[in-house]
């Protein structure tokens, strides 16, 4: 196994799959503001996607490039993580999703922003800046509504408590990572768990939401195993390449 | 024979298909012109991870060398140093406000929540009465204002840093 090839497939699958899910929101946001908002956002993810895949392809030395990886593995062979192939839901549970993922993001470039791997370093820091956009919003969102009506409480409260079991996979750690550790290309993720729990409940507490108690987790993205909403995202996805081979415009 | 400083002139044909008044020289994109043997090489850097223009400034500017007599052009796409509007020249950030985008100001740090947005004077009428409509609008780089004197609405082009 090339676990440089594998922890980049993991970080370009998560930007790919989060921006699949954004862009569904294209022409059904709850104001149009929020339409470009999501849409825009989405747009940063899928770039970054490109840059993680291309590299991942060319790290790979087989050929293949950025949109032969997006668009020609089955969900097998994908690596993002459970919570961004979740569904949106309603626009609370779309934000709150976004919320603990642009969290966790900001504080992976921080640290990835020293990688020794210069490839790494340079998208980690041209992805950084938008990110802290990203979670400015999102964080945003999660204070107004949590700390806004009623119906609106009770629904980022329940997205939350949804979504909580998804996130301790973003800590995952395995032998890839151990080796890119120990071999000097990516930083230690130490201290990254309790940084990312500091920096949520601040924003929670503001809200008025409840963190939740339930420790149970949800795991398996890393390693291929996903949950039943990837294959059909996946479906839309890949649907042009998978008809028409080859097919460019 | 071409020069690297006939290079840098040409470049100055090229426009950015989003913002068309901007030249790619105006918006500090390009990173860095080579000439080796009859090859130019011409580097440059995305303004925002996914913009979609890049392609298309890229093959603007291998169509623009090829026009003016440059045997072979290839272009080099890098992510570091990664961009910012700082690199937005004063002819640009000149050329911005004429079009009617107000150019970015010095914002402050981006991570405060809530914090009041930046004063953007109008491009229109110049009053500093405005306001944010959105964050987010009609491209990654720019955000949607209004001016509450003349009530026009505005593009203002965010600072990235």
């Amino acid at each position: 196994m090339n676990a440089l090839f594998e922890y980049l497939v993991r970080l370009g699958d998560d930007s790919l799959i989060i921006g699949h899910r954004l862009s569904e929101w294209c022409g059904h946001g709850p104001i149009l503001e929020e339409d470009i908002a999501m849409t825009n956002l989405s747009l940063d993810f899928i770039g970054q996607a490109t840059s993680f895949l291309k590299y991942a392809g060319e790290v790979e030395g087989k050929g293949r490039t950025e949109d032969d990886l997006a668009y020609l593995r089955f969900d097998r062979d994908y690596r993002n993580l459970l919570l961004v192939e979740q569904p949106n839901g309603d626009f609370g549970m779309t934000i709150v999703r976004q919320f603990l993922f642009d969290a966790y993001r900001k504080l992976l470039f921080e640290r990835l922003i020293h990688s020794k791997d210069e490839t790494i370093a340079a998208i980690a820091a041209k992805s950084l800046k938008e990110t802290k956009y990203h979670l400015k919003h999102s964080s945003e969102w999660v204070i107004r509504l949590g700390d806004g009506t009623e119906e609106s409480h009770q629904r980022v409260q329940d997205s939350l408590d949804t979504l909580w079991r998804y996130t301790s996979e973003l800590f995952y750690a395995d032998e890839v990572d151990e080796k890119l550790v120990k071999d000097g290309v990516i930083p230690s993720m130490e201290g990254l768990e309790s940084a990312w729990k500091a920096s949520v409940n601040e924003v929670l507490a503001e809200a008025t939401l409840k963190v939740p108690d339930n420790n149970w987790k949800h795991e398996g993205g890393r390693k291929g195993m996903h949950s039943e909403h990837l294959g059909y995202i996946l479906a839309e996805l890949q649907y042009m390449q998978r008809a028409y081979p080859g097919l460019e415009w | 024979m071409v020069t690297e400083k006939e290079i840098w002139q040409y470049l100055e044909e090229v426009f950015d298909p989003e913002v068309p008044v901007l030249t790619v020289i105006d918006l500090g994109v390009v990173q860095k012109v080579s000439l080796e043997s009859d090859v130019c090489k011409v580097t440059i850097t995305p303004t925002y991870s996914g913009c979609p223009a890049m392609k298309r400034i890229e093959d603007d500017i291998i169509e623009k060398l090829t026009e003016k007599g440059v045997p072979k052009t290839e272009v080099e796409l890098v992510l570091s140093p990664a961009w910012t509007t700082d690199w937005i020249t004063e002819a640009g950030r000149k050329k911005l406000k004429e079009y009617g985008i107000a150019p970015p100001e010095d914002e402050p740090d981006k991570t405060v929540l809530f914090a009041k947005p930046v004063v953007v004077p109008c491009p229109n009428c110049g009053s500093r009465d405005t306001r944010m409509v959105s964050q987010f609008g009609s491209t990654a780089c720019k955000a949607h204002y209004q001016c509450n004197d003349c009530l026009e609405p505005f593009d203002y082009f965010k600072c990235l840093r």
